[in-house]
């Protein structure tokens, strides 16, 4: 386990590499030259030269990509270019407002999906089953941006159950007030798509012949649900999960954008919108970081729960 | 009978099954039989007979949403009608009262949870011992059905035993609560030929020490002979003939209970042709054709020759280190034109390796293999790809080895396109119907998908696919142990008119003896990579040198002792 684990970090190193190499490439052809940008609308080429040469800009292509890389290995990425607050900063502060909403979206999501697919799944054919398939399917067809739009105005402005939006500096605040039109909505989206996919395992892992077995014993179809099959049923959903788990740091874009919500998602749109090059490039590292992180957790995880899984 | 009132008694059961475009088949049409106390009832029959129905009905475990029992069917245990019983006194008589053994014992166990797990579950449920003294049980029990270790092989997963051992498991929970009545449906037909003995003896010996009646479900009559006390045969969902073993085996009354007795192929006799059910159904009584005689002769066209092939395995073990198996070690054979070389072992003695490298599937480690005086082996891709059609495959697995998303006509026509043969689409296709007709399947199923058809069919097509490449070579893999008896028979025999037409030559890999037996002119027996002994087949039968041969020839089931030649 332990020289799998050591194996795999080793691997990653190419493949940040890669990433950053990428990156780099990207920034240098398609992003223009950044001292313009700086500069403003009062320039002089005395003030770009200066720019120029704070960022490095006039030294050669492999010196700049050896900035980069140190940028990355130290994880400094300097300063905002709109801001000026050191990048870290910034991210810092993001980060705690995305994961209020991300995360309990997350729990109460996977809970809600789980229990709706396995109880569907359990009644598969019937009326309630066909019901539930109906509602996903027609759920799945409409934008996210119709719920965002739709809760804000009847639930909050015509009802006025939660306010439309914002933000405050205390926890507590933001969870009873700010956060539940947004995860009400962001919960509304992501359920359709996960109950039918969880539905799917479900009904795969039942048709198993252990199944059978389980029936030969002589137990209840209860037990065999949630004993036998629903820890089989796990093994893609943890997979599925896994996966998603690295876009809690980007947070919810979207959510953000539309409730005020000064976290990473909001952020990363901010940056883009005012070309802010430094957190545009400290997110990226930090979520390719991420994925891969979250993709060894993952096959560990899946270790865990499937003893077939053999980690080489 | 041995008894008054039997343990068991089916009574005109009828069990109809209301299919997806809503019509209905008649699984069971209307079927009655006992099961007396400490008695072993075989219930014979070949895929689609109802066999298993009867004993899902048993145990009510047919889906109720598309099944429908007739009124007026009764299923008595000890005198109660299970039909009429609710779910949860059904309950506490699965696992308890009767229990049942399946045919796949990996698929049929839980993968998450260790096999001592799954015996302490039922032990808890049924018994109300408490956890700790169920794994003692459970350990007790392993111990019983002879699995090595079972102190520590008590918490090991399903996928760490070997496919006997994970069959030993499920008879130590299905024998967990003493139950009355064991159902053991196909329980050997996955396994190996000397697994497959243990498990019978096993089976026989618990019946036994335990007085349990036994309900044992096969396809191969051949199998029962040596341990049942009745047997009853079922064809298309009815009982053909019922009688006590003798009488069935020595004197049997139905015709089709003849044809299965015959069909199987014999250590003692190589008809030209294998009997098939038809031949028995007829009017007419059955011929037995002549003998044929085999074996290599001194002045036969070796088309391929292999000379110390080799395959090894590596895989990682811990920061740099590396595992290396070797699967097959120095194995050299010569194939003669028109001839047959069987090879023959259990799981895991290469053999199947064998083959997939002579089709370079796998790259050879080492060794040579010519095919018509070139080695094929040190080809490059390019050069191979003239000879590759030269060599073709059928795999043990008719199910997964179609693709389920192509028609017959579009898996026919794909090889031949791909290596140029025929002109044209309409020539192609010309001699694809040609080759279906050869096979013995209509034009017309050109047209349909895999699913379609049954395993035997499925086979024909498979053999139908490899002939478009008008092969020299033909690498049987299993090619018939997953089918049953009778439709094994008539593939058999489909394979042996191949032959004699085209001049064929095959490398016959299978687990079944008699099998290879009936088919082949040289044997090679291998044994964890290794051949042990290779000669003719009748020299080899008659006279097996190694000691290995001896205990696979000594674990083929003999039938009924007594059975007439």
């Amino acid at each position: 386990m332990f020289a799998y684990i050591l194996r795999r970090l080793w691997q990653m190193v190419p493949t940040l590499f890669g990433v950053m190499l990428l990156l780099f490439i990207l920034f240098h052809w398609v992003g223009g030259d950044p001292s313009y940008i700086l500069a403003g609308k009062s320039f002089s080429a005395e003030t770009l030269a200066n720019i120029r040469h704070q960022l490095g800009l006039d030294q050669s292509l492999p010196a700049q990509f050896l900035i980069f890389a140190r940028q990355v290995l130290t994880l400094d990425f300097g300063i905002s270019w709109s801001t000026q607050q050191p990048v870290a900063e910034i991210l810092a502060s993001r980060i705690g407002p995305s994961l209020t909403l991300a995360l309990p979206m997350l729990l109460v999501s996977l809970l809600l999906s789980v229990i709706i697919a396995a109880i569907v799944a359990y009644v598969r054919g019937s009326l309630t089953d066909r019901i539930v398939t109906l509602i996903c399917t027609l759920a799945m067809s409409v934008s996210a941006l119709v719920y965002i739009i739709a809760g804000q105005y009847w639930l909050a402005h015509k009802l006025g159950w939660f306010p439309i939006l914002g933000w405050s500096d205390s926890l507590a605040t933001n969870l009873w007030r700010y956060i539940p039109l947004p995860l009400l909505l962001g919960l509304v989206v992501s359920l359709a798509p996960d109950i039918r996919f969880y539905r799917s395992c479900f009904i795969e892992e039942m048709g198993h012949d252990y199944v059978r077995t389980a029936r030969a014993k002589g137990l209840s179809e209860r037990a065999i649900m949630l004993k036998h099959v629903m820890r089989n049923a796990l093994i893609p959903v943890v997979t599925s999960l896994m996966m998603s788990l690295p876009y809690l740091f980007l947070g919810a874009l979207l959510l953000e954008r539309f409730f005020g919500i000064p976290g990473m998602g909001n952020e990363v749109l901010n940056a883009v919108d005012r070309s802010d090059f430094p957190v545009i490039k400290a997110i990226t590292i930090y979520v390719a970081l991420a994925t891969m992180l979250f993709n060894l957790l993952a096959d560990i995880v899946y270790k865990l729960i499937d003893p077939r899984v053999q980690l080489k | 009978m041995t008894q008054a009132t039997p343990l068991l008694s089916v009574r005109d059961l009828r069990v109809n099954f209301r299919l997806e475009n809503g019509e209905h088949f008649q699984a069971l049409k209307g079927i009655s039989f006992d099961i007396a106390a400490n008695c072993t009832v075989a219930l014979v029959g070949e895929s689609g007979s109802g066999k298993s129905v009867t004993a899902m009905a048993i145990m009510r475990l047919l889906p109720d949403h598309h099944t429908a029992i007739a009124p007026g069917s009764d299923i008595l245990f000890e005198g109660r009608n299970l039909l009429a019983a609710d779910r949860r006194s059904l309950r506490a008589l699965r696992g308890r009262e009767i229990a049942m053994i399946f045919q796949d014992p990996m698929s049929s166990l839980n993968p998450v949870f260790t096999v001592g797990d799954q015996i302490i579950e039922t032990l808890m449920l049924h018994t109300g011992m408490r956890r700790k003294a169920a794994r003692q049980r459970a350990i007790a029990l392993l111990q019983e059905v002879g699995l090595p270790e079972p102190g520590r092989k008590v918490d090991a997963y399903p996928h760490q035993l070997s496919g006997g051992q994970q069959q030993r498991v499920m008879i130590a929970m299905a024998i967990a609560c003493e139950p009355k009545l064991l159902i053991a449906d196909e329980p050997t037909t996955a396994l190996d030929v000397t697994i497959q003995q243990q498990i019978l003896q096993l089976l026989a010996q618990l019946q036994k020490k335990h007085g349990m009646a036994v309900l044992f479900i096969t396809h191969d009559l051949g199998l029962v002979g040596e341990f049942a006390d009745e047997v009853i045969v079922m064809r298309h969902g009815e009982i053909r003939e019922h009688g006590p073993l003798q009488q069935v085996f020595s004197q049997p009354q139905d015709a089709y209970t003849k044809a299965l007795l015959n069909c199987r192929p014999r250590l003692d006799s190589r008809p030209a042709r294998l009997a098939v059910i038809d031949d028995f159904l007829q009017d007419r009584p059955y011929q037995v054709p002549p003998q044929r005689t085999r074996g290599y002769a001194p002045g036969d066209d070796i088309v391929l020759d292999v000379q110390g092939l080799c395959k090894s395995f590596e895989s990682r073990e811990g920061l740099f280190g590396k595992h290396v198996f070797h699967a097959v070690k120095d194995v050299s054979f010569q194939l003669a034109r028109g001839k047959t070389l069987g090879i023959v072992g259990e799981s895991g003695s290469g053999k199947t390796t064998v083959g997939l490298t002579l089709m370079r599937l796998h790259q050879a480690s080492a060794g040579r293999a010519l095919f018509n005086g070139q080695d094929i082996l040190a080809m490059s891709p390019r050069e191979f790809h003239a000879c590759k059609r030269r060599i073709q495959i059928i795999f043990q697995n008719p199910y997964a080895s179609l693709n389920p998303r192509f028609t017959v006509e579009e898996i026919l026509l794909e090889p031949m396109a791909l290596h140029g043969i025929g002109h044209d689409h309409a020539e192609r296709k010309q001699l694809a119907a040609a080759l279906l007709e050869r096979v013995g399947l209509p034009r017309r199923a050109l047209q349909k998908y895999p699913h379609e058809f049954s395993g035997g069919q499925r086979q024909r097509i498979a053999i139908a696919r490899c002939l478009t490449m008008k092969p020299n070579v033909l690498i049987c893999d299993e090619s018939v142990s997953a089918l049953d008896v009778s439709v094994q028979a008539q593939v058999l025999n489909l394979l042996q008119d191949l032959q004699d037409e085209c001049g064929l030559s095959y490398l016959f890999i299978s687990h079944d003896l008699s099998v290879v037996k009936h088919i082949s002119d040289q044997v090679m027996v291998m044994q964890q990579g290794q051949v042990v002994e290779q000669a003719n087949a009748d020299t080899l039968y008659a006279n097996p040198q190694h000691p290995y041969t001896r205990q696979l020839l000594s674990a083929i089931p003999q039938g009924w002792p007594h059975q007439e030649g």
